[in-house]
């Protein structure tokens, strides 16, 4: 007989990796990752994140970066983004295992949200020849851009770390 | 006298005996940007933008203007026609052509926007070469057909042989694509007004192609503008002209109707 499903936890292994186009045969397929009640708890990679790496990442107007979106206390950048909220405080608002899930596939959370996913290869449509087979970031740049955001605590001063 | 040129002559005389309003030069005030809470892209430029666009003698869009003047009288070296030859005063002719532009076209089976048409009629009529899209030349001739629209509302059809078209680019526009995974409505529908980092998200009205864009530092028509969004989502994007823009450049002319024709505008 089956366990009711209330009794289960919310459980689900979502496999991101499968990516749908030729010519991205030699890319390794995105692991498997374990979602847990809205979020991921288990690190993308063994290294652990670096917080200054990631603030790094974040500010690096080369890639498709926080900063356009988002309100970051990173004072010496000018011009931050309104489309999403600010991030000043995110640290103590989520765990780095909810910022994961919010960073791998916002999506699962809100299907409509505008925020890319920084860790999927399944399910995009007409990607550019230089992305295919590729993520927005990294597994490292994601852990090191979680270390980062961590750092940014209600108490935290505006150039931290 | 070929069926293209019959087919036109009558709407755009109608045109030219029905918009009254003058040739006004850029410089309106600033509420005739505005229609039906609809707002051009000029109302999302900073100061010194709009101040590019308001004097003609400042705008660079001009210089293409007048190179269209000077192409529109030019005779094809083999036939000696030039466009003047048969529809004379462009300030006439042409006004507000452009201001229903794209339409469909019977005897190709599908849309023709401004610059097919041209090229159309150089082949067809004049026995010319075509143009190279997005060459300087195409670009000049429809800026300078597009400045007689200047003013005028906006107003494609949707209906009839033109409506799977429209559903089409409806489609596109709504449509998430590239690794960013966007849709051209999640930008231009939802956040128009929002700030991308120093630049601000407009809602994408087609009012003012060919526009001189100071990131380009040249000239560019509405399917470059189309391109160089699919390219900044990193989605694959489509040939200059190809039927998936034409579809696009329709529903997002539809989506300003009303509007009027700033052609050449200034953007950032």
């Amino acid at each position: 007989m089956a366990r009711s499903p209330a009794l289960r936890p919310a459980v689900a292994a979502l496999a991101l990796g499968l990516a749908a186009t030729a010519g991205a045969a030699a890319q390794d397929p995105l692991p498997p990752l374990e979602i847990v009640d809205l979020a991921i708890p288990k690190p993308l990679t063994q290294t652990p994140g670096d917080p200054v790496a990631g603030r790094l990442t974040v500010r690096n107007t080369r890639m498709a970066t926080c900063l356009i979106c988002h309100d970051l206390p990173i004072p010496e950048e000018p011009d931050h983004g309104t489309i999403g909220p600010p991030l000043a405080g995110v640290g103590s608002r989520y765990s780095a295992a909810e910022l994961r899930l919010r960073l791998v596939n916002p999506k699962l959370i809100n299907p409509d949200t505008i925020m890319p996913a920084y860790y999927r290869l399944a399910g995009l449509y007409r990607v550019d020849l230089p992305y295919q087979g590729k993520t927005i970031y990294t597994a490292q740049e994601v852990e090191d851009v979680i270390a980062y955001l961590l750092t940014l605590t209600d108490d935290a001063g505006t150039d931290a770390p | 006298m070929t069926e293209q040129w019959r087919s036109i002559m009558p709407l755009a005389a109608i045109v030219a005996v029905l918009g009254t309003a003058p040739l006004l030069g850029q410089g309106w005030d600033a509420s005739r940007y505005e229609v039906d809470g609809k707002k051009s892209g000029y109302l999302y430029m900073d100061e010194t933008t709009r101040l590019l666009q308001d004097d003609d003698f400042l705008n660079p869009g001009m210089f293409a203007v007048d190179a269209g003047r000077a192409l529109w009288e030019r005779p094809d070296p083999v036939s000696g026609v030039s466009c003047a030859s048969c529809h004379g005063d462009a300030e006439t002719s042409m006004r507000g052509v452009a201001a229903r532009y794209p339409v469909y076209d019977p005897k190709v089976g599908g849309l023709v926007n401004l610059e097919l048409r041209i090229n159309q009629m150089l082949v067809d009529t004049m026995d010319a070469a075509p143009l190279a899209y997005e060459s300087d030349e195409l670009l000049a001739l429809t800026a300078f057909i597009g400045s007689q629209s200047r003013g005028m509302p906006i107003e494609v059809a949707i209906d009839g042989p033109a409506a799977p078209f429209f559903e089409a680019g409806k489609a596109f526009y709504f449509a998430r694509r590239g690794q960013l995974d966007l849709s051209c409505a999640q930008c231009h529908d939802d956040h128009a007004g929002d700030r991308l980092r120093g630049d601000v998200i407009s809602e994408g009205q087609v009012t003012g192609f060919p526009i001189f864009r100071l990131l380009w530092d040249e000239m560019g028509s509405r399917h470059r503008m189309f391109q160089w969004c699919n390219v900044s989502v990193r989605a694959e994007p489509y040939a200059l002209g190809s039927p998936e823009y034409l579809s696009l450049e329709l529903y997002t002319a539809w989506r300003s109707s009303g509007l009027p024709v700033e052609t050449p505008a200034a953007r950032r």
